[in-house]
């Protein structure tokens, strides 16, 4: 897949040409993934006009659902936080040319454990409990996909049906340990672990119905960001990620690169897990497969797998899923909605990648030297 | 008479469902041998087998025929691959992408227009019943073999004999194996390739009518567990050549229906575990069936995921 990059331009060493020049490689990156998302949507609106729906009304519910009030603001933020790790999952290991979709199972995965600890050491203060329970999910969701890299680097398995496969893996393992030795057997409709004690639970952000979770993941956003443009190891991934021979020949560690960069990226994804449990739910039960995992795909595409734009495309995506029950009593459409509207907007996503280099606007050669 | 057999009853129910559970896997597999012998991955099937599915059993319960819902289900399949497969001809436009793209989509799609359809009861394909020497009603019940999977097995003898011995198989394959070659000889490979994902979407469509129409049999939103998907690497399993294929997915409904027949037979502990089977021995045959070093015996030369 050397010939279809991933990762976009515009990041690449900057020639001696002039601001702007600079300003037209920066703005492709920006600009087209942005007229994607607008063409994403402008299919899905004449999809509801067809079915002699309101796309005007629509947008308008989305808005006043997802950020119209500090209320819908702060719906919108609770739901932002999973979708951050769930998105990292996908961003990290892309940046190695890999495309990692299982991350619902390291969620699902790394929330059940969370939930079976949590009931072992209700003795422990909450300070020193809370963070065990997210390394506990973080390392549960490292293994499981930290498993799918070195399958595909040392036995040459195909990533993204692996992935996808360890994902139905993970539900069924939830569904055998919620079912049987971690059931709280107080749950009946819904089996589920032991409630989490009061201590155990992490509360809201001071100031706002948000969770801390959210702040984690703005600063893993910020770390991985660190981590692939200032660092030595997220230089090596991108030149793995380019050209695999080259790297290995130039003596680069891959198969580590691919084992810690999975890994890594499972580790939020299982974080995502443990904060749903401990943050949200209150119990690990079959709540944790909600499609996060699918979603942070669309993000981190949408993203251009950039963990900084990861942020604002989150935001937006959450505010689309907090509005989805309004959409749904206002215009009587059904909830899958917002999935057919997420197919449209990748479809569009994943077309402009036939649009680099190829609009001469763009291009910096026209804007010449200033 | 005495009916019940005890343990026995655990591999009759075995093979039964293997038979019931294999059918869409194997449509969904000859779809995809089709799709990526001409080079091209299309991932997306596990969308277009839960679209199939719903579109089958709409038209099917409108219409009060389930033969007219799986020829609507063929023809949804071939539109979600005949957009696939244009898109991808787009130059520096990633297949792999493109097909998770289009599972969400098509499994979008079909939730969106699937939700009046849940209550509604349409009719059943009909099966024929080779146990009629029995007077044991759990091998009655096994070998009540549906029309559908009759038609799979056809199918497969005839895919693998086009591919070896017409004139479409030969261009397929020349396609799938060198883009250079087959521009040398005039041909058009883009188009072949979006001809033949369109044909392989077909399949799938048609698999998903088999869920919806006749096991399990009604449309909900969890008709599809990922057989989709893993039929996609079963391709790989069978090596690209159609009647493995067969063998494949008989292997594959078996291991599907080891958590029901466990169950049935009073297995209540753990048969969460069971159901995990089919992923399992998916994820097993890939390890067992990959390399890290040398091209996979038999792939197609153009295929994104085994370069």
């Amino acid at each position: 897949m050397a010939d279809q990059p991933l990762t976009g331009g515009g990041t690449g060493v900057f020639a001696a040409d002039g601001w702007q020049a600079a300003l037209a490689r920066r703005s492709e990156a920006v600009l087209i993934p942005l007229g994607a998302l607008l063409a994403g949507f402008l299919v899905f609106s004449l999809f509801l006009l067809i079915l002699g729906k309101s796309p005007a009304e629509f947008f308008a519910l989305v808005y006043k659902a997802g950020f119209g009030t500090w209320f819908s603001w702060q719906n919108t933020l609770s739901r932002t936080a999973p979708l951050l790790f769930a998105a990292l999952c996908v961003a990290l290991p892309a940046r190695l040319g890999l495309v990692v979709i299982g991350g619902e199972g390291a969620i699902v995965l790394g929330g059940v454990m969370a939930g079976g600890l949590a009931g072992a050491i209700t003795g422990l203060p909450g300070p020193l409990a809370i963070p065990l329970l997210a390394l506990t999910g973080g390392l549960a969701g490292a293994a499981w996909i930290g498993a799918v890299g070195a399958l595909r680097h040392y036995r040459g398995v195909n990533e993204t049906i692996a992935s996808l496969l360890m994902a139905y893996i993970a539900i069924a393992l939830m569904n055998h340990l919620v079912e049987g030795p971690l059931r709280d057997p107080a749950s009946l409709n819904k089996p589920s672990t032991a409630p989490l004690a009061d201590h155990l639970r992490i509360g809201d952000m001071p100031g706002m119905d948000v969770h801390w979770g959210l702040a984690v993941g703005i600063v893993c956003c910020l770390l991985s960001w660190v981590l692939i443009e200032r660092t030595t190891w997220g230089f090596a991934a991108r030149v793995a990620g380019g050209n695999v021979r080259a790297a290995q020949v130039q003596g680069l560690p891959v198969g580590r690169l691919i084992v810690g960069f999975t890994a890594l990226g499972g580790a939020f994804a299982g974080l995502a897990g443990a904060f749903e449990v401990a943050a949200v739910h209150g119990s690990a039960n079959g709540s944790l497969a909600t499609g996060y995992g699918y979603t942070g795909i669309l993000i981190a595409f949408l993203a251009r797998h950039n963990p900084l734009a990861l942020i604002p495309v989150a935001i937006l995506l959450a505010g689309f899923e907090a509005s989805s029950g309004l959409v749904q009593r206002r215009m009587g459409l059904p909830d899958a909605t917002t999935l057919v509207l997420q197919g449209f907007v990748f479809i569009a996503i994943l077309l402009s990648d036939t649009l680099y280099g190829r609009l001469r606007i763009f291009a910096p050669e026209r804007w010449g030297r200033g | 008479m005495d009916t019940d057999l005890g343990l026995w009853a655990i591999p009759i129910a075995i093979i039964g469902g293997a038979i019931r559970v294999s059918t869409p896997f194997l449509f969904v597999s000859l779809g995809e041998v089709l799709t990526e012998r001409s080079g091209r991955i299309n991932l997306g099937l596990e969308g277009t087998l839960v679209f199939g599915a719903m579109s089958g059993y709409a038209v099917a319960y409108l219409t009060g025929s389930p033969w007219a819902g799986v020829l609507a289900a063929a023809l949804a399949g071939s539109v979600l691959g005949l957009v696939h497969g244009l898109i991808c001809s787009l130059p520096r436009v990633n297949d792999i992408a493109i097909g998770i793209a289009m599972m969400l989509l098509g499994m979008g799609l079909a939730f969106f227009f699937g939700k009046p359809y849940i209550q509604p009861v349409a009719p059943d394909l009909p099966s024929i019943n080779f146990g009629w020497w029995s007077d044991l009603p759990q091998v009655q019940a096994a070998l009540r073999v549906n029309v559908l999977f009759l038609i799979g097995i056809a199918a497969a003898i005839f895919m693998w004999w086009m591919f070896r011995a017409t004139r479409i198989g030969l261009l397929i394959r020349v396609v799938g194996d060198s883009t250079d070659a087959a521009r040398a000889m005039g041909l058009r490979p883009a188009l072949i390739r979006t001809l033949a994902t369109a044909a392989g979407g077909a399949f799938a469509g048609i698999g998903g009518a088999y869920l919806s129409l006749f096991y399990p049999g009604s449309w909900n939103e969890g008709i599809s567990s990922g057989q989709g998907l893993m039929a996609v690497a079963l391709v790989i399993f069978a090596r690209w050549n159609p009647i493995a294929c067969f063998w494949a997915a008989l292997l594959f409904g078996g291991a599907g229906a080891l958590g029901p027949a466990l169950q049935s037979a009073g297995f209540s502990e753990g048969y969460y575990l069971f159901y995990a089977a089919p992923y399992v021995l998916t994820l097993g045959v890939l390890i067992a069936t990959s390399s890290p070093t040398r091209a996979m015996h038999g792939a197609p030369g153009e295929l994104s995921i085994t370069k």
